[in-house]
This record gives structure tokens, sequence and C-alpha cells, in this order.
């Protein structure tokens, strides 16, 4: 039992350099739904690994055994490894719960602010312009989608590399990307593991986007080259404020410059491996995730005399 | 882009782009020149609709020019909506979780590598 239920804690540490080999081989769009359909039961397989855990240690206790009417003690390993492993399920249980409920609030917020900002003004078309010298472009999801874009913004790109940015931005909204990143956003408050597979997710969207985008206006290259400027503007802009601290050593903008500049993506052999590998180790986590907790359920049943060994 | 497939665009993004020309040239503008901006690919009573239309929502402003207007975006009440913005989501560097951003910070390595591919030619 207590193998069956600490495999689903494990394998989530596997799944991040597998959602980064899955993003580089499939096609965006596949990515992003495979990689976060695995994330999200990963997440949910290893939060019911550890309430196994906590039931266990919990009907250990005099008091819980009497309340879940156990006529005889609950056949478990030692107890040297079920009461440890219940106190520490119980303290990453909180954690979990804590970091998932300030994220959400923190997400909801934003988003309201967001949201109420630009629907202040009435908006041409989809698009809300906001007068502000920081140039920065978001998709605004909501009824009805809006693409909100600074004056800075607007004036760093041309004419058409403008319209690559209304085209990305529009992508992730008739996507529903916004879904997709709130999915890695509570998997990563689930698991460590999976805090390096929300930032996957995240760049999963965008080259979805980005190939939305260079659809559209059927050109990679002008693609690449709005993305690249728009990012160099807001390096030039934030010159000015060093509170901010450096990202890490390479990240997500030249790598979707690069694969747009690549020659389009052609389905190989590796893509197929690397999704069924994702799928199986996402398969194996809820198996056994399910079989332990049936075999708690099992094993108290057999505790309340309802059942015989 | 063709003539046929631009005239077939849905008008929200017709008038988002209007707007954004409107927006990058930080000043009055005629429908004549928003039609050269966009690249002439736009009849110009196509982009002349679009502009009543968008004065019509109270988006844009227009003054006399000549025998036609020119517009111009209606500026917010000293850019509160922007500042009001940009202080309630520069608290968290994590905003961009749900917003997805276009793009997000840079580091001095990433800014190297994009100069060099726009610029393959100089370094």
């Amino acid at each position: 039992m207590t193998a069956l239920l600490l495999l689903p804690l494990l394998l989530p540490f596997a799944v991040p350099a597998l959602a980064r080999r899955a993003l580089d081989r499939l096609a965006p769009v596949t990515a992003l739904w495979v990689i976060t359909v695995s994330a999200v039961v990963l997440a949910g397989c290893s939060l019911a690994a550890l309430g196994g855990f906590v039931l266990t240690g919990l009907l250990k206790l005099p008091v819980f055994a009497a309340l879940g009417e156990l006529v005889r003690p609950l056949p478990t390993p030692s107890d040297l490894v079920v009461v440890p492993a219940a106190a520490v399920s119980v303290g990453a249980l909180a954690v979990c719960a804590g970091t998932l409920v300030r994220a959400a609030l923190r997400e909801f917020r934003a988003f309201r602010s967001a949201r109420t900002e630009a629907c202040r003004r009435p908006a041409a078309g989809d698009l809300c312009v906001v007068d502000s010298p920081h140039p920065d472009a978001y998709a605004l999801p909501g009824r009805p989608h809006r693409i909100v874009v600074t004056t800075a913004m607007l004036r760093s790109l041309d004419v058409a590399e403008r319209e690559a940015l209304f085209a990305h931005e529009r992508a992730h909204n008739r996507g529903g990307h916004h879904y997709f990143l709130a999915a890695a956003e509570l998997a990563a408050h689930c698991h460590p593991a999976l805090r390096r597979v929300r930032g996957t997710i995240r760049l999963a969207a965008e080259r979805a986007a980005d190939e939305a985008a260079a659809a559209a206006v059927g050109d990679r290259r002008l693609t690449a080259r709005a993305i690249a400027r728009a990012a160099l503007a807001g390096q030039d802009a934030r010159s000015t404020r060093p509170d901010l601290a450096p990202a890490a050593a390479s990240g997500p903008v030249p790598h979707r410059v690069k694969a747009l500049l690549a020659t389009p993506h052609v389905p190989r052999r590796a893509a197929a491996w690397i999704a069924a590998l994702l799928v199986a180790c996402t398969a194996l986590s809820f198996a056994s995730s399910a079989t332990g907790v049936l075999v708690v359920h099992h094993r108290v049943e057999i505790a309340q005399g309802e059942e015989s060994r | 882009m063709t003539d046929a497939k631009d005239e077939r665009r849905p008008a929200g993004e017709l008038e988002a782009s209007v707007m954004a020309v409107l927006w990058a040239a930080g000043a009055p503008r005629t429908p004549g020149q928003v039609q050269r901006s966009l690249g002439a690919e736009l009849a110009r009573t196509t982009v002349t609709t679009i502009l009543t239309r968008l004065h019509d929502k109270g988006v844009v402003e227009r003054s006399r020019q000549g025998r036609g207007y020119a517009y111009y975006p209606v500026q917010d009440a000293h850019g509160l909506t922007a500042r009001r913005m940009h202080s309630e989501l520069d608290r968290d560097t994590d905003r961009e979780t749900v917003l997805a951003r276009f793009v997000a910070q840079l580091s001095p390595q990433d800014e190297r590598v994009l100069r060099d591919l726009l610029e393959p030619g100089e370094r």
C-alpha cells in the first residue's frame, strides 16, 4: 500500500523533462493539451495519495478509530512508517491548500482589476488601448474577449507587426488559453515538481498563439520580428527600473523567436513516443493512486468488520 | 494580404487596426493618411466608415481639416486608467499566469540572442 501511494508522489519528478521534450517535438496545440491534462491528473493523484496517508494515520489514533467504528486495529505496515507519513502528509496538504487559496485569490483580483479597467471605456473592436509609457500587451478573456495594448507597445511596432501582435492575442482568447494557464497554476501548487511544468505550459500556450498568428498574417518571419521587437522595447523601457530581478539564463522569448524562424514543424516518430511516455506516466500515476486508495478503503472495511480478510 | 482578404475581416478587427494607427501616430490623422498607414489595402470609404463608427462610439475625436475631418484618439483623464492598471497589476510579478502577455521579461543573454536574430548581419 505504501509503495502504491508513494508512486504518485514520485512520478511528477519525471514529468518536467518529459514535458519540455514534448513541447519541442509536438505541434504546440497538441503539446499544450497533453502537458496540461497530464499535469492536472498528476496533481490530483498526488493529492489523493497524500489523502490516503492522512486517513491511514488518523485511523491509528484511538479517537478516530472509534469515530470510524473500527472493531479491529487497521491492518497497516509498521506504525514507524504510517504515523510519520501521515504527519508529513498533513503538513503538505495544509501548505498546498494555503498556497492554492492565496494564488486563486490573487489571480482573481488581478483579473478583475484588469477587466474593470478595460471595460471602463468603449473599445475599438476588441482592442483596448492603455496610454502608458511601458510597452505591454495581453489577452483579456471574458465576455466579450478583449486585447489590451499600451500606446508604447503600439508605437514600437510597425503596422504589419501590430497585426501579428493582435493575431497572437486573439489566438489566446479564441483558444481559451487562460483555462490552461489557470490549470497549470493550480497543478503547480499541488506538487513542487509541477512548478517547472507550469513554465512549460505557459510556453506552450505562447507557442500555440505564435503559430496561429503566423498563420493569420501569413508570415513566420514577420511574427518572429514582432515578438523580438516587442520584447526588446520592453527591455529598453525597463532599463530605468533596476528593481526587477533578471530572469533565468535563457527565457521563453528567444525560444519562441527561434521556433518561428525555423522551418515549420514536421511530425516525427519521436513526437509520438514522447507523447506516449507522458501519457503512460500519467496513467501509471492514476492507476497506482486509485489502487492505493481502494486498498486503504478495503482495509478500513476489514477493520470495521464488514468484510473478512 | 490581398484586398479581398482585408475587406472580409470582421469589423471589430478593422476597428482595432484603425485605432492602433491613430494611437501610434500621436497626431490627428485624416482617413486618407490612415488608409496609407494601413498599407492601402482597404478602400478609403471603408476607412472613413470605420472612423465615423469609432467617433459615434466616443473613442475618437475629430477636428475639421480642409474639406474633411482629422481623427485622434480620446485621451483618458490624465492617464488615470494606465496608472491604476499598473499599480494594481505590478504588485505581483506572477500576474502573467492567467493574463497571457505578449512577451516575458528578458535576461541579458536573451537580449543578445534576440538582437542577433533580428540583425544577423550586424554584430
